[in-house]
């Protein structure tokens, strides 16, 4: 099932608010490790700062407001994170469930290796989004950089703008779906066919990031698969 | 390496010193076993891959000899006489550091590499004895957590498995940035090891040649390695030691910037550390030796005021507790082994001499792991083969090997007038050649002369 960002606007009773101009984020971090499911939290004034909510492990509601570091929200399991402004490397790095959003950019290696949950950014992602991931569902609103999906293993990458070169370099079985252009392909990264069940899983993929483009607009790419095993021939030999 | 079926039938028929009285002069630099190499490459078209690390000749801990106390130096009585092994890990920023009753740990090899019964028997041994073992590149299995008192859980380029719920319950985590087998290079596990338990655990196709990465997808350099390892210290709210892994290669800086980084504990593996699959060509000619590393290590972290602070880890060719005992003198707060725990538990036994010899491999030669078919059930994921090896008897071999490396290393400290393993320092070694002395920067024996002492000395 694919995990939607509805949950995220849902009504917030009683916010804890940190404001990181005056604690760190040390304290805010052991905070949400000691939450329980449908706690809410607000951060204010992140400047920037790394390794804001990392860890999070239960299903409970952040709120950012503003710029994040490196890791924000990395390895996050069950959080509904939203980030309103730009993320730094590394967002949503192995996360393995819940949503993350991220309203502006996103800088290099978004969603890297992450095995499950949403991530969905607004604006453009850097170089190697979606690389080595390894389930989660990553929605771009914009651009994405080079080495996209580089190794991506599984999980689906949606780019409503145009990926940069070599794309899905060494790909796996993740599915990428690509609005506009790729300036290039990676090894073994093929065009695919567009069929029903890719244009209904795409469709659910927008709709769950809010967003209203027709999936018939999209390329569909993955595995050409000829790279998964040496020589064949020869094996017997290695 | 596998010797293939030509190699067999034209085995010389008259012995080595008949041959040269005949005039036959085998070449140097065209042996048999390179004649065999370059004839294997122009059949198969594709490089050789195997298992261990370098198998050529380099200066080792056996160019090394202590001396022992004397008119100068009080020995201490065996037995009677207290000689202490336990070490600390990871103090510098972890709440939770490691502590260990012996300074001799099992070093990370992969569930996917090694069979699940060969984990659990490293755990088992390990645990038996108050050591630490790792994880590997393929995750952690619910067998190795449950018969390891302290585990090590690696965290890889691949990220296979990685998941934070496993991060916590280690109790130390590895980031690995390189092994001595392979500085700069990624992992490899061939299809036949990939069954549906290691094809889930890695989110890969079953039977796949699985090609892992070379870099950390997330971060480069050592400016990101310090806010990547602080993410990890606040994932795990900083309890648990956080060590850095290097291939030796660059050990100077890299110590260096492990420690800036942010490091608790930094392990250093040299060239003769043991892989399960990779280029022979790799394996052979990247890296330098475990003995020319060690010194560099030391010095950088002296350097910084950081040694014994950020504890070294040294692996790569540890074999006797003389081989523990000289690491540690040089400067080392504990070694690893992996090889060598391997071969505890069976590898290579003359026992499947037979099995071995199907294989187109001899006991004493065995390094094909990358195939799966090990005889001794250990680099195997085949059901019937994994079988033979019973995880208590294997742990219970660990476990006596672990004993004796420390019991040998005991004996040499007390000889050295050392009431712990950690006091033994450079100045109980002497080297044999000039190779040795320059690399383990001791005086060759019987001089005082140390090759390089008075220059730059990297």
């Amino acid at each position: 099932m694919t995990t939607t960002l509805d949950n995220v606007e849902a009504q917030r009773t009683s916010v804890q608010t940190f404001d990181l101009k005056l604690g760190g984020v040390r304290e805010l971090n052991k905070t949400l490790h000691h939450a329980t499911d449908g706690d809410t939290f607000a951060v204010d004034h992140p400047g920037g700062k790394h390794s804001i909510a990392v860890g999070v492990n239960a299903e409970v509601d952040i709120e950012i407001n503003g710029h994040v570091g490196y890791y924000a929200a990395g390895m996050n399991q069950g959080g509904r994170i939203t980030i309103n402004g730009n993320a730094g490397v590394g967002v949503a790095e192995n996360m393995m469930s819940g949503a993350v959003h991220v309203t502006g950019d996103a800088s290099q290696s978004a969603g890297a290796t992450a095995h499950g949950g949403l991530l969905v950014i607004d604006g453009n992602a850097s170089a190697r989004c979606g690389i080595s991931m390894k389930g989660i569902d990553i929605v771009v609103g914009g651009n994405i950089g080079h080495m996209s999906a580089f190794m991506a293993q599984a999980g689906r990458l949606v780019v409503c703008g145009d990926a940069g070169e070599a794309l899905g370099d060494s790909i796996y079985e993740a599915r990428l779906y690509v609005k506009g252009t790729a300036a290039s392909l990676g090894a073994d990264c093929i065009a695919k066919e567009m069929r029903e069940e890719h244009l209904a899983e795409l469709g659910e993929l927008l709709r769950a990031a809010g967003r209203d483009d027709d999936p018939a607009d999209f390329t569909r790419y993955g595995s050409a698969r000829t790279l998964y095993n040496f020589h064949v021939d020869n094996s017997s030999a290695y | 390496m596998t010797l293939t079926a030509p190699d067999q039938t034209v085995a010389p028929a008259l012995p080595a010193p008949a041959l040269a009285e005949l005039g036959l002069r085998e070449s140097a630099t065209f042996d048999r076993a390179t004649i065999a190499d370059i004839q294997r490459a122009a059949e198969t078209g594709i490089y050789d891959i195997r298992g261990w690390g370098a198998k050529r000749k380099v200066p080792h801990f056996d160019d090394l000899l202590f001396l022992g106390a004397s008119m100068s130096r009080y020995p201490l009585e065996g037995y009677r006489e207290k000689c202490g092994t336990d070490i600390v890990l990871g103090d510098r920023y972890a709440s939770k550091p490691l502590r260990l009753d012996i300074p001799i740990t099992i070093a990370g090899m992969s569930f996917g590499a090694l069979s699940a019964n060969a984990k659990e028997a490293l755990g088992r041994g390990a645990s038996a004895v108050g050591t630490s073992t790792t994880t590997g590149d393929g995750g952690m299995t619910p067998e190795e957590r449950g018969q390891s008192k302290h585990l090590v859980y690696q965290y890889l380029p691949s990220r296979y498995g990685m998941n934070p719920d496993d991060l916590r319950k280690a109790d130390a985590i590895e980031v690995v940035l390189g092994q001595g087998a392979k500085p700069g290079g990624g992992g490899m596990l061939l299809g036949q090891k990939i069954t549906e338990r290691v094809a889930g655990m890695r989110t890969l196709p079953i039977g796949i040649d699985q090609r892992s990465a070379c870099r950390h997808p997330d971060w480069t350099g050592p400016d990101d390695l310090e806010i990547k390892i602080a993410e990890l210290r606040e994932i795990t709210d900083w309890e648990k030691p956080i060590y850095v892994k290097i291939g030796a290669s660059r050990p100077y800086y890299d110590t260096a910037l492990a420690v800036k980084s942010g490091a608790d504990v930094v392990v250093l593996d040299g060239m003769q550390g043991g892989t399960a699959a990779t280029q022979q060509v790799f394996i052979e000619n990247v890296g330098i030796p475990t003995l020319a590393a060690i010194p560099q290590a030391v010095q950088a972290l002296q350097e910084l005021g950081m040694h014994r602070k950020v504890q070294l880890i040294v692996s790569g060719g540890i074999r006797t507790g003389a081989d523990v005992a000289k690491a540690m003198a040089l400067g080392a707060d504990a070694v690893a082994i992996g090889t060598a725990a391997l071969i505890a538990l069976g590898d290579n036994s003359p026992r499947y001499a037979a099995e071995y010899a199907k294989l187109g491999s001899a006991a004493g030669y065995y390094d094909d792991f990358q195939d799966g078919r090990d005889p001794a059930g250990i680099s195997t994921q085949d059901p019937e083969l994994s079988a033979r090896l019973d995880p208590v008897a294997g742990g219970r071999r660990i476990a006596n090997y672990l004993r004796v490396l420390t019991m040998e290393a005991q004996t040499i400290a007390r000889a050295c007038g050392k009431a712990h393993l950690h006091n033994l320092e450079p100045e109980d070694l002497v080297a044999l050649t000039i190779e040795s002395a320059a690399m383990a920067r001791v005086p060759l024996a019987g001089t005082s002369w140390i090759p390089g002492a008075t220059g730059a000395g990297l």
